[in-house]
């Protein structure tokens, strides 16, 4: 595992048309964080994180990810980059014409070279991993209920042992309580897997009880990288709004060992 | 990207019955081309593998693949006297834990069982039954649209006839007027050897506006606009559309399959008109350079070769093959699931089904009009 950072992006601008989304970006992960990326919509979060991706070209600028130029390299290099990391899309984006099983077991089979016996174990125990039985494996994705689905494209992310996981809206159209054992889900993985994570989220209690960093998109910038400590020191109006506010009090008051330090009486506005 | 030091087993050498595993135990490595086998053929070696002393702790990385291969090798349980460096003492853990990982069997079905012939046979009555269905529900939304008729769907009425009929004008034209030509140029060389070359008229004539305008309109628009009603209400089913509406009590069978239906038997019709021109035209352009037939002969023989009767059943013929069209499109659409195979298989059959209910139907109007309009 390199020291350096697991993601680099320096110098991103990204337009639609005349619409200037970023502007001279600059933001680096190192290996083991949990990174929430946050900014009010249209502030660019998907954006960035398709760009980190490779799924839109940026108009200037560079993406590395593991010291590998995204939009640089040949596809072989590409795609053994590809096989470092996992991305859990917002809505799953399972495959719907096959069956959960098959689902996970796909990058796997892609190898072409691991037996299926080994294949289906492993698919199986990844499934087990996010709570998934072997009974409820050969649904398929129709079949299965919102939280399933997530859990089964979570397991599809893990299927290639990542050392990157990418996750859009993790906890967004679950309950809270299924929210919460998802969050924990992820910690624990990242704990098992030693993941690096990167996230898109809304949800402040996700935020507060998986980062160990926050990354907040603002006019065009990263206007705040660090711990949620630092960012919330940081005086910008949307980090008021959004850490601050009602909502944001409400969930910080709601993890008080974690964060003893943030309810300073001076922080409230 | 690192290089993956390639796992690796090997019976140690002062201790046979001891086996010691080193390098990176991950899944990128162990998919490299003929490791597996080679790993398996030292396995394989191993006389006792019960017995067997593993030593673990010189391997540098390990993962949920690399553990589950090792753990199969061991038959699924820890094997004694394991040596193994705490730092990958949890992957073992996590499986250890979990419950065996095996499959529910899938129950085996053969093509020929009784089961899955009775299972044909119920689909085949339930589409049967849907569309009767469809066509009684049609029927009751027309009434209603009739009884009030400033409150129906004028503008989805009005955009199918634009996107059926107008612009399929362009694709009809073309294939009409190759058509046309074809069968001119065929036709002409046999008549030629009878002398028979003012026939061409009659043979012309009789085969475009009876039968061929009409058929080749409908093929074209079942494969145009059938294929895309058929898409656009699966893909409003995968994203709930059609049950939004059902929801805002925006019945489908007013608001969807009327307006199509309508729509398809308006424009049909305008279809056929059109396409017989063009394969007139067509076969009148090819007269003219194979048998020297002029346009103003053609046109002024063509009243007496096809009686009146043949135009209202080519466009009676367009009513009928617009609407089936349209409600085999819409029965179809209305059926696929929420997944993508589905849609895809709705719709090829969708376009099939279509194309032979209007093949069909045209036997039928041949049979029925037998001896009208000669």
């Amino acid at each position: 595992m390199e020291s350096t950072a697991v993601i680099d992006v320096e110098g991103l601008v990204s337009r639609f048309g005349n619409f200037v989304v970023h502007d001279n970006l600059n933001l680096a992960i190192a290996p083991g964080e949990i990174v929430s990326l946050v900014g009010g919509s249209g502030s660019g979060k998907t954006t960035l994180l398709r760009q980190i991706l490779g799924l839109e070209k940026p108009a200037a600028g560079c993406v590395r990810v593991f010291g590998e130029d995204i939009n640089g390299s040949d596809g072989k290099r590409l795609q053994q980059l590809r096989n470092r990391w996992g991305m859990l899309f917002q809505h799953g984006a399972l495959f719907s014409a096959l069956s959960a099983i098959d689902n996970v077991a796909l990058p796997l089979r892609e190898l072409r070279t691991l037996p299926e016996a080994l294949v289906v174990e492993a698919a199986l125990l990844k499934l087990q991993m996010v709570g998934i039985n072997a009974a409820q494996a050969l649904n398929m994705p129709a079949d299965l209920s919102g939280g399933m689905v997530k859990r089964v494209a979570l397991a599809r992310a893990l299927a290639l042992e990542p050392e990157l996981l990418f996750l859009d809206e993790p906890t967004a159209g679950l309950d809270p309580s299924l929210s919460d054992t998802f969050v924990e889900l992820i910690a624990a993985l990242h704990q098992e897997m030693s993941l690096t994570v990167v996230m898109v989220t809304h949800d402040l209690d996700t935020i507060y009880a998986l980062s160990t960093k926050i990354a907040v998109l603002a006019d065009k910038h990263v206007i705040a990288y660090g711990t949620p400590e630092e960012v919330l020191e940081v005086e910008h109006p949307f980090i008021k709004e959004f850490f601050l506010g009602e909502r944001g009090k409400r969930a910080m008051a709601a993890m008080p060992t974690a964060h003893d330090s943030l309810n300073k009486p001076d922080m409230k506005i | 990207m690192p290089d993956y030091d390639p796992p690796d087993l090997h019976v140690d050498p002062n201790q046979p019955d001891a086996i010691i595993a080193t390098g990176a135990w991950q899944v990128h490595a162990l998919a490299t081309k003929e490791l597996l086998p080679k790993l398996n053929r030292v396995l394989e070696r191993l006389n006792d593998r019960d017995k067997a002393h593993w030593d673990m702790s010189g391997i540098t990385a390990l993962d949920h693949i690399g553990a589950q291969y090792l753990w199969d090798a061991w038959g699924k349980r820890r094997p004694p006297g394991l040596q193994l460096s705490p730092s990958h003492q949890k992957t073992f853990d996590r499986l250890e834990k979990t419950d065996n990982l095996t499959l529910p069997d899938e129950q085996e079905r053969s093509l020929l069982s009784w089961k899955s012939i009775t299972e044909k046979s119920d689909l085949i009555l339930d589409h049967f039954h849907g569309f009767i269905a469809l066509i009684g529900q049609l029927v009751l939304d027309t009434a209603q649209f009739i009884k009030k008729p400033l409150d129906g769907p004028w503008k989805e009425v009005s955009a199918s006839i634009y996107h059926a009929g107008f612009q399929a004008l362009g694709i009809t034209a073309l294939v009409g007027f190759l058509i046309g030509v074809v069968l001119s140029y065929l036709s002409a060389q046999q008549l030629h050897t009878f002398g028979g070359d003012i026939y061409l008229v009659n043979i012309l004539g009789m085969s475009i506006i009876r039968e061929l305008g009409p058929l080749l309109a409908a093929i074209l628009v079942a494969g145009r606009s059938g294929s895309s009603m058929t898409a656009q209400l699966g893909v409003m089913r995968v994203t709930e559309e059609l049950d939004a509406m059902l929801v805002m009590g925006m019945p489908h069978g007013f608001r969807l399959i009327m307006p199509k239906v309508l729509a398809l038997a308006i424009a049909m019709p305008l279809l056929v008109i059109w396409t017989d021109a063009m394969a007139l035209i067509g076969g009148m352009a090819a007269a003219l350079l194979e048998l020297n037939l002029s346009p103003t002969y053609f046109l002024y023989k063509l009243p007496d070769a096809v009686p009146l009767a043949n135009y209202w059943i080519g466009i009676g013929k367009g009513v009928v093959f617009g609407s089936l069209i349209a409600l085999v499109a819409c029965h179809f659409g209305l059926r696929i699931k929420a997944n993508t195979e589905s849609l895809g298989q709705g719709t090829t059959t969708s376009v099939v089904t279509a194309i032979t209910v209007v093949i069909l139907a045209d036997a039928v109007f041949a049979i029925v009009f037998n001896g009208v309009g000669f």
